[in-house]
């Protein structure tokens, strides 16, 4: 009767997994009718008119090839051909370059605008029109004046992740509260002593917040980004794998994308709350 | 008024208003406080309290006049003058202790940890805190925030002490454990006090001399009242002392019907000079122009009146 509610829920989540498994694996069984056909004409038909089987994956097949994949993650078989840990690990590479840029870029700059009225304002139009614009939309610039498909992936990273932490510093360091800056100047503290002791661990939690929104939006972009791009990554390996028809491949790189845009998002939620204060 | 340690002298505030008009806050605003001295402020909100006390703190500048402490005219913020904020402003994310200490370390920059630890570890000792000292402000009551609010403004050793009304968002009973603290730390150091009321028998527990502002805007200072009562007055037979309910009377008349009407039947009132007025001696009392009967109270005529 007394079972925790973590437990509970555990519970459904498994018989919810099952059934989503289930109703997966009976919706893509072999039904429909086996055709006679020559061979010559049957090869050039493949599997689905052949021998009924549907050209979706069902789960048994997306486990048997992830199995396959998480035994050598690493392999590199040429341009086309490699393992998804060598895939994976160029996009994490991409978002973490172009998200460490855009930190360092956006939470200086942020502290300097939401200390400044005037740079606020002046920035504000700057700010308010550059926001809105798909990151991807930058990508023919970029291509054209970087010249480089890679840098230029990092680029669009940046500029994707900049904003929510720019207007998130901007927010957090003009609300600190007014009595904790009177604090300080009772204290007679200087500026930059202010600003690390008091205004930083204060707008924290709003500056962390920003950059959890920023890594969930450089992870989703990445994968178009490398769409675009090509070469290597999860995203090209997805459009790759298309190309490949090879359905079960997109499978597995979708839920592999799932995954470690999770991982990303916990990492930046247990930062937040290291520096969560209770009042 | 011979030694005046902190003398603010003809100050105003005005803000730009609607249509070019100025809103005038309070105007020629003329005070003096001697060393040791416990002086609280009463009147309603509006008459720019929480202003004169920013400014004397430096975090607000007058729109005119100026104001010396200690024989120098002040411009902004000094360790010498320590605020003790309504709301204890203290920062959460540090320990009781880290905000002592960040007071401590901030008036000694050359300090070492341990002698910064220390230091600020006896005025916690001080306030009665003695092992809170690890807890954050968020695990502590109202009433001990507003000790670490006190000891971070005595750690520093300041000249004087600012309060604005520091026990208003406290419950009775915490208010009256920590008026006692006050008085005590403020006897024993000997500290210059400048606090902010609206409670009456606060004011006439603690202070020596209670100003008297008028309602604003354009509020002015009406009267300087000396306390009659003895300084080893205690907070529980205060209201035992044949004073007191004349004291207690004058200032409520005023906050309920003079603070309004004062400006206009004063006309010739110099707010360079308030009347200093001192109860249960009617021969002394300058502010005594014979249409005001309490100034000429006799002691033991109204004792059990309550306002």
């Amino acid at each position: 009767m007394t079972t925790p509610l973590r437990l509970r829920a555990g519970l459904v989540s498994l018989v919810l997994l099952a059934a989503f498994l289930g109703i997966w694996h009976l919706a893509t069984r072999s039904t429909a009718p086996v055709t006679t056909m020559s061979p010559e004409y049957a090869k050039l038909m493949g599997l689905t008119a052949t021998q009924g089987k549907s050209a979706m994956p069902g789960p048994l097949d997306v486990g048997a090839k992830l199995w396959e994949h998480l035994k050598r993650p690493f392999y590199d078989n040429g341009p086309n051909d490699k393992g998804l840990g060598i895939q994976l690990g160029y996009s994490i590479a991409r978002v973490g370059a172009g998200y460490l840029l855009a930190v360092l870029v956006a939470i200086p700059l942020g502290f300097l605008i939401g200390m400044s009225p005037l740079l606020s304002k002046a920035l504000d139009p700057f700010i308010q029109v550059l926001k809105p614009i798909s990151p991807l939309a930058w990508m023919p610039l970029a291509l054209y004046t970087i010249k480089d498909s890679s840098v230029s992936a990092i680029f669009v990273i940046f500029i994707c992740s900049i904003w929510p932490m720019l207007l998130n510093t901007v927010f957090g360091v003009a609300s600190v509260r007014k009595e904790w800056i009177n604090v300080a100047r009772t204290l007679e503290v200087g500026t930059v002593r202010r600003a690390f002791t008091v205004i930083l661990p204060a707008a924290a939690p709003t500056i962390l917040t920003g950059m959890r929104i920023s890594i969930g939006i450089a992870w989703l972009v990445i994968v178009a980004a490398e769409m675009l791009v090509g070469g290597t990554g999860i995203g090209y390996f997805v459009w790759n794998e298309w190309n490949n028809l090879s359905i079960t491949n997109v499978i597995i790189a979708i839920l592999l994308i799932g995954i470690v845009g999770m991982l990303l998002d916990q990492i930046l939620a247990r930062f937040t709350r290291m520096v969560t204060f209770p009042e | 008024m011979t030694d005046k340690f902190i003398s603010i002298e003809g100050i105003a505030k005005r803000y730009p208003g609607a249509g070019g008009a100025t809103t005038t806050i309070f105007e020629n605003l003329w005070l003096s406080m001697a060393r040791g001295e416990f002086a609280c402020v009463i009147g309603h909100s509006g008459c720019g309290k929480t202003t004169v006390l920013n400014i004397l703190a430096g975090l607000d500048a007058p729109s005119e006049g100026a104001v010396i402490v200690d024989g120098q005219a002040i411009s902004g913020t000094s360790l010498d003058r320590a605020v003790i904020f309504q709301s204890h402003a203290l920062l959460p994310w540090r320990t009781v202790l880290g905000n002592v200490a960040y007071a401590v370390s901030s008036k000694w920059r050359s300090w070492d940890r341990a002698k910064v630890r220390a230091h600020a570890q006896k005025f916690i000792d001080l306030v009665g805190l003695s092992g809170a000292e690890h807890k954050r402000p968020s695990e502590l009551s109202g009433g001990m925030k507003q000790r670490v609010g006190i000891a971070r403004a005595l750690s520093i050793t300041p000249k004087m002490m600012l309060m604005d009304e520091p026990f208003s968002a406290l419950d009775a009973l915490t208010r009256g454990t920590l008026q006692d603290e006050v008085r005590r730390i403020c006897l024993e150091t000997g500290q210059t006090a400048f606090m902010i009321t609206h409670d009456v028998d606060e004011a006439i527990y603690l202070a020596d001399k209670i100003f008297l502002m008028t309602n604003g805007p354009g509020a002015v200072l009406a009267e300087v009242v000396e306390n009659p009562l003895p300084r080893d007055r205690g907070r529980t037979d205060l209201h035992r002392h044949p004073l007191y309910y004349a004291l207690r009377n004058h200032i409520i008349d005023f906050l309920v019907t003079r603070s309004k009407t004062f400006t206009t039947e004063r006309p010739d009132h110099d707010p360079r000079n308030a009347p200093t007025v001192q109860i249960g001696k009617p021969g002394l009392t300058i502010a005594s122009t014979g249409e005001e009967p309490r100034q000429t109270w006799m002691p033991g005529t109204s004792p059990g009146l309550s306002a």
